[in-house]
């Protein structure tokens, strides 16, 4: 018997998912429909009315809505109940551009760490474990998400935010947490500083980790397993659809199921809006079913991946989405070619690099460059001019391999590429396109 | 003899060598010889001091990246043909000399030399046998 949160959900047949996506589609509609007027006009546009929705299988005629239309109807246009109702801001990074705000009723709290509490029962959480939360507390979701989760499961949480790693080392050792929670950028800092301080996984009484947030490659989830001696979870979500549990990694490592009782996906193709069959990759796009405040109707996420219903060992029926391949907006265009940054780095990690990197993108007389900067490890210096120079050859070669661009690679000081303890700075694109 | 050479990754950039020699400065490690390979990137800086194990840990505290190599230190007379004459002797022994620099000696009339090459101790008993002083 696995270790479930709400089993009568997560182990629910498809049948009975269905008939509760179905009755909450449905009235979600008409709440959005009678209550955001932003939402009122796409749907009159389109020509759609509450009533054509009976049922998940209309879910395609409804209009995609964006980011874009999140900026435009910044800071209340989305607001879908009423202001007193609401108890809760969070808000994206905005590094993208314009920040987008959420707002939750106390509802949309509960059922948002109800999300969080399965993805930690579903790394093996029990009350007995100690969770230290490093993600970001404050408008950032991550702390907040995952402290709401590990109270409801009835761990000890540890709220640290991020930052200050040699104390988030300290409370480790002292108080034997569990189950880290943060993003894999720190967790990898986390280990690298464990190091430094002349400590290892053995020292350490951690078993798991809840990682999310930002793209990750399996030899990155290899390396900090190793390093910190846990299994590595992945974790999804988006502040726009509620924060992290969107999604999450049970024990068998192969996918993240989808809370589907709360958000319905689809896959599309991001170019022309199209809904593709089960299996294929394409642009993930949710529906809220169950928000009051911030019902997003067929969000774009503009994560790449890919949707699974097959049968998973840890006994879930909640369908699975692939990690993201990548973002169709942050999927670099280099010689006519697509590129993700993900490609980049299972390259370095294959060889022996370490996940610090910083993909410099500029064009001179009109052919675009590829460059990429990466951080030396003692490992790979030599007193030989020679034996650097054909190390950072059979790189580029890898990588000329992986894309069928020809970059040049940079071999930088250790430490020299900025890194902040959430994420990490890896595309530099200087073109001036627009 | 071979002669510990430490070898340091620094990067070419404005301010990063005199940031690197001031470790040393404030750790009163003295530097005996010194030669820099340098590309358009990064450079790779290889000192000869007076107390190598302490000084890398030193250096490696702070956060560089090196390596320490055995190579040989050769001392030969200060006069034309001296350092020619080594070569020579390597290169009738097939031995292939990565890189080498000089340095003054602190005895008048030698020079001296740090060798690294692909065969430590070949090098040795070949330039011995011929009578050049290998030493530390």
């Amino acid at each position: 018997m696995g270790n479930y949160y709400q089993p009568e959900i997560e182990c629910a047949s498809r049948e009975t998912i269905k008939a509760l996506q179905d009755e909450r589609l449905v009235a979600q509609i008409k709440h959005v429909y009678a209550n955001v007027p932003y939402y009122r006009n796409l749907m009159d546009e389109k020509g759609v009315k509450p009533e054509d929705i009976s049922s998940t299988d209309d879910l395609h005629k409804l209009p995609f809505i964006s980011k874009n239309d999140l900026r435009d109807a910044y800071p209340y246009g989305m607001l879908a109940v009423p202001k007193s109702e609401t108890v809760r801001i969070h808000s994206t990074s905005g590094t993208t551009g314009k920040r987008v705000a959420a707002f939750y009723t106390q509802h949309d709290i509960d059922l948002w760490y109800d999300c969080c509490a399965r993805a930690i029962m579903a790394v093996g959480g029990t009350k007995d474990d100690v969770v230290q939360v490093c993600y970001g507390y404050g408008l950032f979701t991550g702390g907040a998400g995952l402290d709401g989760g590990s109270h409801r499961v009835g761990c000890l949480t540890l709220p640290m935010s991020s930052g200050n790693t040699e104390r988030q080392i300290q409370f480790m050792l002292d108080f034997q947490s569990t189950i880290i929670c943060c993003t894999p950028s720190y967790a990898a800092y986390i280990a690298e500083t464990l190091k430094e301080m002349g400590y290892t996984a053995d020292d350490l009484h951690l078993k798991a980790g809840i990682f999310g947030a930002e793209p990750w490659t399996q030899e990155m989830r290899r390396d900090i397993e190793k390093s910190l001696g846990i299994k590595a979870h992945d974790i999804y979500g988006l502040t726009e659809i509620s924060g992290p549990g969107v999604s999450f990694e049970c024990e068998d490592q192969s996918g993240m199921h989808i809370n589907e009782d709360h958000f319905i996906a689809e896959i599309i193709n991001p170019e022309t809006g199209e809904v593709l069959p089960e299996g294929e990759v394409g642009e993930l796009v949710f529906t809220c079913i169950t928000k009051e405040a911030f019902p997003m109707i067929r969000y774009r996420t503009r994560d790449i991946c890919r949707l699974s219903r097959e049968k998973c060992s840890c006994g879930r029926t909640l369908i699975k989405m692939a990690k993201p391949m990548g973002r169709s907006d942050d999927m670099l265009i280099i010689r006519g070619v697509n590129v993700f940054p993900s490609q980049i780095e299972t390259v370095l990690l294959e060889q022996g690099y370490t996940p610090n990197y910083q993909i410099v993108v500029d064009r001179v007389n009109n052919t675009d460059t590829l460059d990429i900067n990466v951080e030396l490890t003692v490992e790979l210096f030599s007193d030989k001019v020679k034996d650097i120079s054909a190390k950072e050859k059979e790189l580029a070669a890898a990588i000329k391999v992986m894309l069928g661009i020809n970059p040049k690679v940079h071999i930088v000081a250790p430490k020299s590429i900025t890194r902040s303890e959430g994420k990490a700075v890896r595309v530099v694109d200087k073109r001036k396109l627009y | 003899m071979e002669v510990k050479q430490i070898s340091v990754f620094i990067e070419n950039k404005a301010g990063h060598l005199a940031e690197f020699t001031k470790v040393l400065a404030d750790n009163n490690i003295n530097i005996r010889a010194l030669s820099i390979a340098d590309t358009q990137d990064y450079g790779i800086l290889r000192i000869i001091v007076d107390n190598p194990d302490e000084s890398i840990v030193t250096i490696k505290k702070h956060g560089y990246v090196c390596t320490v190599n055995n190579v040989l230190g050769v001392s030969i007379s200060d006069t034309p043909g001296s350092f020619s004459k080594v070569l020579e002797i390597l290169a009738e022994n097939d031995i292939f000399v990565e890189y080498v620099y000089a340095f003054n000696s602190q005895t008048e009339g030698n020079a001296y030399m740090v060798f690294r090459v692909n065969d430590n101790a070949k090098a040795k008993a070949v330039l011995e046998a011929k009578g050049v002083k290998v030493e530390a």
